[in-house]
């Protein structure tokens, strides 16, 4: 809502900037957007009379125009407007002004013909053509003639009235128009304006209830209100009115249409004026039926459904009610009989009425937030006052009502120490008093408290969290003390579960990882790659975008979109990860999704920078197997952790991807990302892990245990064997291990080798085996022994040869 | 010459040869030779026989003490030569320790994860738990429970992703608030909670709108809560997340689920409060929402609301970290580009 400062202090006492003023808004009542004044940046316009005016000798549309700007010579301007003429007062920009967008305008020639300034249209001084009227909308703008040659031209159109923009909240309704504001600054300011109602001179000799009859249903419109002016000249407004419109934001259009809008400023009622006669019979407010059309003002054509409330006469829908008036009944030229509409619609259905339309237009707007039931008949009492004064013509006598609905004003209970419990203040109920007082809410003393009546134009406050609200926001909330809480004690302190999720972020990051967040809804194809359980997907019913259309049900693919825009900047080495949710359904039918915690990480490139002897350390699979293997040690999940070959994920590579499990619950896999998908991302080779965060979460953890360590000394034996190719470490390490004997403590595989000494389709593997015992010095018979067994088990369980 | 002069001699030239040697193998030599068997000093003794049973001892002894300045001298000697053996070798291993170390791999926490974790850090200290709530919702726990009605114009106020009529992408963290309301037990304490978590809006991604963000929403339910403790509380956020010179204030705005509603102002970090193009010259930046919780929300979900009251705010931590850093741009968090996470790497801040 764009208000005017100057229409502000008609009933308000206010000698400050505007600018002082908008922050005591902002910090009293509502949010202002912006102040601003139209004359600011604009230099050097000024009045000018074309004294006379030639032709252009090299134009046929150019005009050279002697002007009168006030001094002692008149100006030679050359004007290519196509309403310019002699005798009019324009505007006139100088030599040296500047006018709309920071333009310079210096003297120049036009075609041969020295012009020394320019003559203006509204939008070149900084008019948006949104308000500008039709009349000037294709040319200069002609002052009244009333209008003195030299002055600057600001206070003439409205351009040193500074425009506070309020940013109203959905609740705050009143504060929608003039009168609502002047409430709420007399109760900032602490003063007493007088509102004046407004006075009718009807005419008696003719009967608004004989001229047109209306019926509504009261679902629809709780009030509906018709008056009738006959014999109006419709014509453009005075200039007065037309710049309290566009200071608004609103383009003036006639003396009628124009009043129905200040009106709706003053007010905050949205009126509609119809021609009466090119309404057939009477009015009526109803649900439109299935099939009917209806032309707006805006030429727009609307099918309209039967949710849309329409005003209709005997045989066509005339507007959409509350939203914008039809095309077919408008106020023209030519109108001489008009109906004034002012109403209260259903703000849920106006609402859902100019969504479905795209129309949101002031009327709507005050609509859906609420209208001050005890203002309608006064705005349109007011309005026709105003359009007999303005276009002549009769007042019919009476209003015509289909519904009338006055509300029973709210009576809320309140005490000074209620108020004092909730906002820590110490007020006394005699300064509480003082300030429903100064809003305009009449109390009167009960019991140990007050009972405070709100007027109807205040329909946002009916409990007394809704009064402690308005006591804190007049008394000021810099006012209000700041202390901490005191009372009841309470522990603050992580569950197993968030310190778990705490640590394991801190250990990828120590192993190297960078945390990542992307996005969980992603495309439709990536939403379902790198599945570690069947799953349905989870659509939006309206996206944005189809990037962001369905819900992730992996972690990998938003890493991977991560990894694509670094390798598109040139970033080559990453190394991320991702702690967040998947989504998951078992079934079509299920809508909620179940929500799984998972962690995620990907590498690719070269681990760390290289270092200056060129040394680099590029990631392959056991690079990141080694992060994965650490990082759930770190996490202490009780049991073997195991890593078993899989091809099972498309988007995997089929011999290089592991599945995981501990304790012989699947929690995972690692891997390189198939080199097709990689393709598809735009990515270099790519390495990449997903986990059920949530799985290593629930399982058993090892409780940290002490074990002595071993005073004696341990023995250690080297071992070489030549095995298959397609015997794995893995089959090799569980014979040793279950045949170690009791005190092999510790099996490292050191050297792999194939080629030259190992015969084709076999492998060298070898291992350090350590022997410990804890209670004495180990002999080396025994560990001979034991490792003699070793030896006989891997020949004859694995084939192998040992060296 | 005596026998003792024949040792001094020894002694004397034994420990100018020592002294003048630079090689580690010759002063063993000498020292071998010197003190062997087949050595001057032993040679010399042999004469000891032709002395007088009184001087034997003394020469005896005499002989004794060459021996042991002979040994003491090669000894020095030794520690003398190895010194400066050790000395060569140290500058010839000398290196340009201005060139860069070995790289390691080394992680951060994301951006907006560093401001989430001093949130919930400096709540738990003052007593608050963590919960997490469903990133699903349901429209009753998102909206209605809220006092958002289905009708309900605030509605307006954020785009919604659903999923289906009654099941959407939460807007909001505030749902939490309902859902801990549902279960707390006040007879075992106030409800203190902080829920951070992710949050969905149907926006256009552009430099200020993110369809994906973050929120951290907090609850403090008790007998007796004031607007003055909901003051009191921000201005330790405000001061601990920002800095000690940071100052808030309080503006009247709407949200459904509070009332009074405020929003929060803090601090300009530009202009530390003299006004600059970024406050628009206001010399604050509205950060967060706030609130004394509605009655409504309160009875809607089982709690007495003539008994309780208390206080609840939302907090934005992507907006935190844009202006706690300066970053312009939303979409920057959730692009991952390795080389602006890394950039905030301190830790402790």
């Amino acid at each position: 809502m764009k208000v005017s400062y100057k229409w502000l202090k008609k009933y308000l006492d206010l000698n400050l900037p505007a600018k002082d003023l908008a922050e005591k808004i902002e910090r009293t009542a509502v949010e202002v957007d912006s102040v601003t004044v139209a004359e600011d940046g604009l230099k050097k316009l000024v009045v000018g009379h074309i004294l006379s005016m030639t032709k252009h000798p090299e134009s046929d549309h150019l005009h050279i125009c002697q002007v009168d700007v006030g001094e002692d010579e008149p100006l030679q301007i050359v004007c290519g407007a196509p309403n310019v003429a002699a005798d009019q007062k324009v505007i006139v920009a100088l030599p040296n002004s500047r006018i709309g967008g920071n333009v310079k305008i210096k003297r120049s020639k036009m075609r041969g013909v020295e012009s020394q300034g320019m003559i203006c249209a509204l939008d070149e001084i900084g008019f948006s053509k949104d308000v500008v009227p039709k009349e000037w909308a294709d040319g200069i703008y002609v002052f009244d003639d009333d209008v003195p040659v030299g002055e600057p031209i600001y206070k003439y159109l409205g351009m040193d009235d500074p425009i506070i923009d309020l940013d109203v909240t959905p609740n705050r309704g009143d504060m929608l128009s003039i009168l609502g504001t002047v409430h709420d600054l007399a109760a900032i300011y602490d003063q007493k304006p007088t509102i004046k109602k407004p006075v009718v001179d009807e005419d008696n000799s003719l009967d608004a209830n004989q001229v047109i009859q209306a019926t509504a249903d009261e679902k629809l419109a709780k009030t509906y209100k018709l008056r009738v002016v006959e014999g109006v000249k419709v014509a453009p407004s005075p200039s007065w009115l037309q710049i309290v419109l566009w200071n608004a934001g609103i383009r003036p259009i006639n003396n009628v249409v124009d009043v129905t809008n200040y009106i709706l400023l003053k007010y905050g009622q949205p009126l509609h004026s119809f021609d009466k006669d090119k309404i057939n019979g009477n009015i009526q407010v109803r649900m439109a039926a299935k099939g009917e059309k209806l032309t707006t003002l805006d030429e727009d054509k609307h099918e309209l459904t039967t949710d849309d409330i329409v005003i209709a006469d005997n045989d066509k829908p005339i507007a959409l009610a509350g939203v914008m008036g039809g095309f077919n009944t408008q106020i023209d030229e030519s109108t001489t009989n008009v109906v004034i509409e002012s109403a209260i619609f259903d703000s849920f259905r106006i609402r859902k009425a100019a969504q479905r339309h795209n129309l949101h237009t002031e009327a709507s707007q005050r609509f859906e937030r609420g209208i001050n039931p005890d203002g309608v008949q006064d705005a349109v009492d007011e309005a026709v006052s105003m359009i007999k004064e303005l276009a002549g013509g009769k007042i019919a006598k009476g209003t015509v009502t289909a519904t009338e609905y006055h509300p029973e004003l709210p009576t809320i209970f309140t005490t000074a120490e209620r108020t004092n419990h909730v906002l820590g203040t110490s007020f006394t109920t005699e300064e509480i008093k003082n300030i429903f007082d100064r809003l305009g809410f009449s109390s009167e003393a009960h019991e140990d408290g007050l009972n405070v009546t709100i007027p109807a134009r205040r329909w946002d406050i009916f409990r007394d969290a809704d009064l402690n609200e308005e006591v804190a926001r007049i008394y000021g909330y810099d006012n209000l003390p700041a202390t901490l809480p005191t009372g009841r004690q309470s522990i603050g302190i992580l569950t197993p579960t968030q310190k778990l999720q705490r640590a394991s972020r801190t250990a990828l990051e120590g192993l190297g990882l960078t945390q990542a967040i992307s996005y969980s809804l992603t495309t439709a194809e990536k939403a379902k790659m790198f599945m570690m359980r069947k799953s349905f997907e989870t659509k939006l019913l309206w996206p944005m975008t189809q990037d962001h259309s369905v819900l992730r049900m992996n972690m990998l693919s938003g890493l991977l979109d991560d990894v694509a825009y670094n390798h598109a900047h040139k970033v080559n080495d990453v190394a991320l990860y991702e702690s967040g949710r998947v989504f998951y359904k078992d079934s079509a039918e299920q809508i909620r999704p179940e929500e799984v915690e998972h962690m995620a990480g990907v590498i690719t490139g070269n681990f760390t920078s290289p270092l200056w002897n060129n040394h680099v350390q590029p990631i392959d699979f056991f690079q990141l197997k080694g992060i994965v293997n650490q990082f759930l040690l770190n996490l202490g999940v009780k049991g073997d952790i195991e890593y078993t070959a899989t091809d099972q994920y498309p988007e995997m590579h089929p011999g290089r991807t592991a599945n995981i499990s501990i304790h012989g619950h699947y929690i995972g896999f690692l891997g390189q990302i198939h080199p097709r998908i990689a393709k598809k991302f735009k990515i270099k080779e790519t390495y990449g892990f997903d986990l059920n965060m949530q799985e290593l979460i629930d399982l058993p953890k090892d409780d940290d245990q002490y074990k002595p360590i071993s005073k004696y000394p341990s023995i250690k034996r080297d071992i070489s064997l030549v095995v298959d190719q397609d015997v794995t470490n893995d089959q090799i390490m569980q014979v040793m291990n279950k045949r170690g004997g009791a005190f092999l403590n510790n099996v490292r595989l050191f050297d792999v080798y194939e080629g030259e000494n190992v015969s084709d389709g076999k492998k060298s593997m070898a291992y350090s085996l350590t022997y410990v015992d804890p209670r004495e010095t180990l002999k080396d018979e025994v560990v001979n022994k034991a490792f003699e067994k070793i030896k006989k088990r891997l020949t004859a369980d694995l084939n192998a040869e040992i060296r | 010459m005596s026998l003792r002069d024949q040792l001094t001699e020894i002694k004397e030239k034994g420990l100018a040869d020592i002294e003048q040697t630079n090689d580690l193998k010759k002063l063993n030599d000498i020292r071998v030779h010197l003190l062997g068997k087949k050595g001057p000093i032993t040679a010399a003794l042999r004469g000891i026989k032709d002395l007088t049973p009184e001087e034997r001892p003394e020469v005896g002894s005499y002989a004794n003490k060459i021996r042991d300045a002979i040994t003491v001298a090669v000894a020095d000697q030794r520690q003398k030569l190895e010194d400066a053996a050790l000395d060569a070798k140290l500058a010839s291993e000398k290196i340009d320790v201005t060139m860069p170390g070995k790289p390691v791999a080394q992680g951060q926490p994301h951006v907006i994860q560093q401001i989430i974790d001093q949130i919930v850090d400096l709540f738990l200290g003052m007593g608050y738990e963590v919960l997490s709530g469903p990133e699903v919702e349901e429209d009753k726990y998102n909206f209605e429970m809220m006092n958002l009605p289905k009708n309900h114009p605030a509605r307006d106020m954020q785009d919604t992703f659903y999923i289906s009529k009654e099941i959407l992408m939460r807007t909001q963290t505030s749902p939490m608030q309902a859902r801990a309301l549902e279960k707390h037990d006040f007879s075992k304490g106030p409800l203190k909670m902080i829920s951070p978590g992710i949050v969905y809006r149907r926006d256009t991604d552009d430099p200020t709108h993110s369809h994906q963000f973050h929120q951290v929403e907090g609850l403090f339910i008790d007998e007796h809560v004031t607007m003055a403790d909901l003051k009191g509380t921000l201005i330790t956020m405000a001061q601990n997340i920002f800095g000690n010179k940071f100052d808030i204030r309080l503006r009247p705005s709407y949200f459904p689920f509070t009332e009074p509603s405020v929003e929060v102002d803090v601090t300009c970090f530009n202009c530390m409060g003299k006004g600059c193009d970024v406050c628009k010259h206001t010399g604050w930046i509205e950060v967060l929402g706030a609130g004394m919780v509605h009655p409504n929300v309160l009875d809607m979900a089982g709690v007495d609301s003539k008994k309780y009251g208390g206080f609840a705010f939302g907090v934005g931590p992507d907006r935190f970290a844009m202006l706690k850093y300066g970053v312009d741009d939303i979409r920057d968090f959730y692009l991952d580009d390795v080389r602006f996470l890394n950039q905030f790497s301190k830790r402790g801040n």
